[in-house]
């Protein structure tokens, strides 16, 4: 990757990763409810997949999903305005954390029954074919979501109809509280899987952005390309436990360490440092995402909440909610 | 066109209409294409529009209704068929969390335009797992419509409304009716949902039915007109929107009210109409309303314990003659 395009992917990273330690403080001060699956630790997925996406590409992604409508657009204060029950939020205060979408830029939810989304994916990659578009679409999904039946239907259906889809396991290696290796038959979750489907199964280093723009990019040009379906892999760590309530104390001390110190944000640091980009030009950056988020929360905590009748709009097509006459 | 048409080639005639007006109806399934359906109900389409609009799909509920949502997101209108109702189970995620929901929790931002087909009901001895009457199980998701036609006519008139909406329909094909005839509607019939039909007019009962119950009904009606009671019949042809002002308006001529249900007694449609009625209409009663419906156990095989459990016309009879005593 050029000096220039690290550069603007670090800063998104350095955004997204601002935006979870302000939905975790705001949580603790009560201000978001429900519960929060942050993403911090796995932001150069979302990241490097973007920056090898076309603009109108599709994503579909999970509950721990606010990396994702980061990267394909969605503004800090959307987001946390969202989380924050606003009027202002993404989804108009109606989904909250776990189903943060920006439909307008081809982000097109976030689902939180596991592995649901998966076939959603695979249509919208049948949709993109039947028009001719040559757009992608891209499941994010977690290491949980491979032993659920529709990862398998949807494998076997993209690859029967070598549809333009590429599934993206985000392998945090925890399964909720357990870990994946514990109740999963072989070691690569997904990627050991994809061969049974006839689908080529790749693993990346899913804290290496540069890596995962390389392992998308190439992947997505194959599938344009009419080869079909892929399942990458990338391998990953969360830095806050599964959700709001867990503490993550079953991780041992010295994994946490040792993924600590894997961190995304300072493994483009140093590839950046390596690329020449002086120490001001980094902190530059991160001083305009600690300002982006910074003013995010403030408009965020001084917006409206929504308006009660909100409730009973959005169910049908027409805006309404009527079910009878 | 011939002068009848039957209920089954009405399936694949009110497609076919909808294929032809508009290049982004899809249809997938298993074995819709070649084979035609299991219930012929798709014979011919995959000859008129090609394997680019007519896909036969795997074993695989859950990525048929997903992947049809995930078109239907994107700027197509795809007809998904779950081959018997009983199967939507099998994709119920689909039809109870993910489609109804994706656009209320978005707060507007997606559209879902599809439609899932699916062969309902019993009466062809089919057994407990393929002949369930389940247009119930729909009517507990707000953001489902529910389609369910009682006459040739009607399936291409709904058809055209069900691909053409906007919003997610869950399109029910009785399979005791796949058989019945009827004249073939004008090029152009389109039924609005949400519009029941009073196919038979009385003035001393109101008899509430949907799908295959509707002739059943009228049958009984037939039945009661020779001991001198008039029952009008009311095909609701949706659940959902439910058409309760045209059920209220029949109450205020008959001050009686039956419905005639295929689906359990336990949690069927009738019991949403009824308490609509009783919430609404209870000035208009002049007697209980009475619940004709299956009986709370699966369906059995044989024909003679069938129709123990599924109403017949003597079980519509009988609770009439009940009522018109009162």
């Amino acid at each position: 990757m050029e000096a220039a395009g690290l550069l603007t992917c670090y800063e998104r990273m350095a955004v997204i990763r601002r935006t979870e330690k302000a939905a975790h403080d705001l949580f603790l001060q009560g201000l978001v409810k429900g519960t929060t699956h942050l993403a911090a630790g796995q932001e150069a997925i979302a990241v490097g997949a973007s920056a090898a996406l076309r603009p109108d590409d599709y994503v579909f992604a999970t509950y721990r999903g606010h990396h994702h409508a980061l990267a394909r657009g969605a503004t800090p204060e959307e987001c946390l305005a969202e989380l924050m029950s606003r009027a202002t939020g993404l989804c108009r205060a109606k989904g909250g954390s776990m189903h943060l979408t920006k439909a307008a830029t081809g982000m097109l939810g976030s689902y939180a029954i596991v592995g649901s989304h998966l076939p959603m994916a695979v249509g919208a990659a049948w949709s993109a074919r039947l028009r001719g578009t040559q757009q992608l679409a891209v499941a994010f999904f977690g290491d949980g979501a491979t032993n659920i039946g529709a990862f398998h239907e949807s494998l076997n259906l993209a690859a029967v109809w070598r549809l333009p889809v590429l599934f993206v396991c985000e392998n945090n290696l925890y399964m909720e509280y357990t870990p994946i290796a514990d109740v999963t038959s072989v070691p690569r979750p997904a990627a050991d899987r994809a061969p049974a489907h006839g689908i080529p199964g790749e693993v990346v280093d899913g804290n290496d952005v540069e890596a995962v723009e390389e392992a998308v990019g190439r992947l997505a040009r194959r599938a344009r390309a009419g080869d079909g379906p892929a399942v990458l892999v990338a391998e990953t760590y969360r830095h806050f436990g599964h959700s709001r309530a867990d503490p993550a104390a079953y991780r041992p001390a010295e994994e946490v360490e040792r993924w600590l110190k894997h961190d995304p944000l300072d493994l483009a640091r140093g590839r950046l440092a390596e690329l020449g980009v002086g120490e001001e030009t980094v902190a530059a950056a991160d001083e305009r995402a600690r300002a982006l988020v910074e003013r995010a929360v403030e408009a965020a905590r001084a917006a409206p909440d929504p308006d009660p009748r909100e409730a009973l709009t959005d169910v049908w097509a027409d805006g309404g909610a009527a079910w009878r006459t | 066109m011939a002068d009848l048409i039957t209920y089954r080639e009405a399936v694949a005639e009110g497609i076919a209409r909808e294929m032809r007006r508009d290049a982004s109806v899809v249809c997938l399934g298993e074995d819709i294409g070649a084979a035609g359906g299991v219930f012929k109900t798709t014979t011919g389409l995959l000859k008129e529009f090609g394997p680019e609009r007519v896909w036969d799909t795997p074993i695989s509920e859950q990525a048929i209704v997903g992947a049809a949502m995930g078109a239907a997101m994107t700027g197509t209108r795809p007809v998904a068929e779950i081959m018997f109702s009983d199967f939507l189970a099998c994709c119920w995620d689909y039809l109870a969390n993910e489609i109804p929901k994706v656009r209320y929790m978005t707060g507007g931002q997606v559209t879902v335009p599809l439609v899932v087909r699916t062969a309902n009901g019993g009466g062809l001895g089919f057994g407990a797992q393929h002949s369930q009457a389940t247009e119930n199980w729909a009517l507990t998701v707000p953001g489902l419509k529910i389609a369910a036609p009682a006459t040739p006519s009607d399936v291409i008139g709904m058809m055209a409304a069900a691909i053409r909406s906007d919003d997610p329909v869950v399109f029910f094909e009785h399979k005791a009716l796949l058989a019945a005839k009827g004249a073939p509607p004008p090029p152009g019939h389109v039924v609005e949902l949400g519009r029941a039909a009073v196919v038979r007019e009385g003035e001393d009962v109101t008899l509430v039915a949907l799908a295959s119950m509707v002739p059943l009904a009228l049958k009984a009606a037939d039945a009661l007109s020779g001991e001198g009671i008039e029952a009008e019949v009311v095909d609701l042809r949706c659940l959902v929107p439910l058409d309760a002002a045209t059920v209220l308006a029949s109450l205020r001529r008959t001050s009686r009210l039956v419905t005639v249900e295929e689906n359990p007694y336990q949690g069927g449609w009738g019991a949403t109409v009824v308490s609509i009625v009783a919430d609404e209409g209870f000035g208009l009663l002049d007697a209980p309303v009475r619940r004709v419906a299956g009986e709370c156990v699966p369906l059995p095989f044989a024909d003679a314990l069938e129709e123990q459990v599924i109403p017949t016309v003597d079980k519509v009879v009988t609770a009439v003659r009940g009522l018109a005593a009162y």
